[in-house]
């Protein structure tokens, strides 16, 4: 009887020692953003590979990309250079909040924004810091900002950067309470 | 000693808990500022893809399943013939699902329509009915207005059906 009394005990601290370690477990495991963020550092073929056989140049953590934080910090530094910062999503999401001083291009899932893109970009030197961004869907679902970092890719244009949107432009940029304006 | 170690563990549970619930409502809210639940609808006056008025006004008394959507947002496109079949099996409940598209033109969104067989009215979206319900700034997004014409959720980002479903049917039920 004493001993069955030890045994529980001791099986009530063994209890008490699974379920706090499960806790602090699960304290610690990352949101799925910190996931997100915590792809940027692997390589880009590591991430393909895990997304697919088929390369993405534009898988989270790939170098192509760069964090809403890291754009914020370029364009509040008083020195470096400052990027061309085109949004090629759609009209109706960038009147109702974009990134002050970029430039509406127009939607590159279809032809008409892909001209426009074409040419903007035509007079610019091949290593202009050009930074895309759209925002209009999660990232993996986004239909712009593929199709337009490919055809700057193509042009030749060296120094592209496409801002990693992982949610929606509201979530990753606005309500962060990051800079916007509204308008055309 | 083992009173010391029980108060860590307690402690250790205790703000365990905590974090995980914190983390949970957090994670909820992804997407949007606080959902303006319990707030009345703003009332919109859009013309539909047939030209004819569509007026939220006009379905007081329903509930209505508004759908902010585009047809280049695939994950709108899962959910649309989610919502035709909603709209089908409740629309004698008093289920009412309109449409809002944020395309830039109405070509896409009236061949789409004809495509999916959509059942239900939808309009072209404009900046200040966007603005109206918070902001349109990703898709999907998602609300759900009870009979008494006051939003009775928010959903930012593709829905889970059964969840979606399941509020449907508790407003549909609630006179």
């Amino acid at each position: 009887m004493f001993l069955d009394r030890i045994h529980m005990k001791e099986l009530l601290k063994y209890c008490c020692f699974v379920v706090a370690l499960g806790i602090l477990t699960a304290m610690v495991v990352p949101s799925r953003h910190a996931l997100a963020n915590a792809w940027v550092g692997r390589s880009a073929a590591s991430a393909s590979s895990a997304e697919g056989q088929s390369k993405d140049d534009l898988a989270p953590g790939s170098a192509q990309l760069i964090n809403p934080e890291d754009l914020l910090n370029i364009l509040q530094s008083p020195k470096g250079e400052k990027p061309l910062i085109l949004n090629v999503g759609p009209s109706l999401l960038y009147m109702q909040a974009h990134i002050p001083g970029s430039e509406y291009i127009g939607a590159s899932s279809d032809s008409q924004g892909m001209e426009s893109l074409r040419r903007r970009v035509k007079p610019l030197p091949h290593n202009r810091f050009i930074v895309l961004y759209c925002g209009c869907c999660p990232w993996s679902h986004c239909p712009n900002v593929r199709p337009a970092y490919d055809a700057l890719h193509k042009a030749g244009f060296t120094n592209v950067k496409v801002l990693y949107i992982a949610d929606n432009f509201g979530t990753d940029w606005v309500y962060k309470g990051f800079p916007t304006i509204k308008g055309q | 000693m083992r009173k010391s170690v029980l108060l860590v563990v307690v402690i250790i549970l205790v703000f365990g808990i905590y974090r995980v619930g914190w983390r949970s409502s957090g994670r909820a809210k992804t997407g949007g500022p606080p959902a303006a639940a319990h707030s009345l609808a703003p009332d919109f006056s859009l013309q539909d893809l047939n030209g004819q008025p569509l007026e939220l006004a006009n379905y007081r008394g329903k509930v209505v399943l508004l759908d902010f959507w585009a047809t280049w947002c695939t994950p709108c496109r899962g959910e649309i013939p989610h919502f035709v079949e909603f709209q089908d099996k409740y629309r004698d409940q008093g289920l009412q699902v309109i449409g809002i598209s944020m395309d830039d033109g109405p070509k896409p969104v009236q061949e789409f329509y004809q495509q999916y067989r959509m059942n239900y009215p939808v309009a072209l979206g404009n900046e200040k009915v966007a603005d109206a319900y918070g902001g349109v700034l990703g898709l999907p997004v998602t609300f759900l207005i009870g009979r008494d014409g006051r939003v009775a959720a928010k959903y930012v980002g593709e829905v889970q059906m059964p969840t979606l479903e399941q509020a449907v049917e508790s407003l549909l039920q609630a006179k």
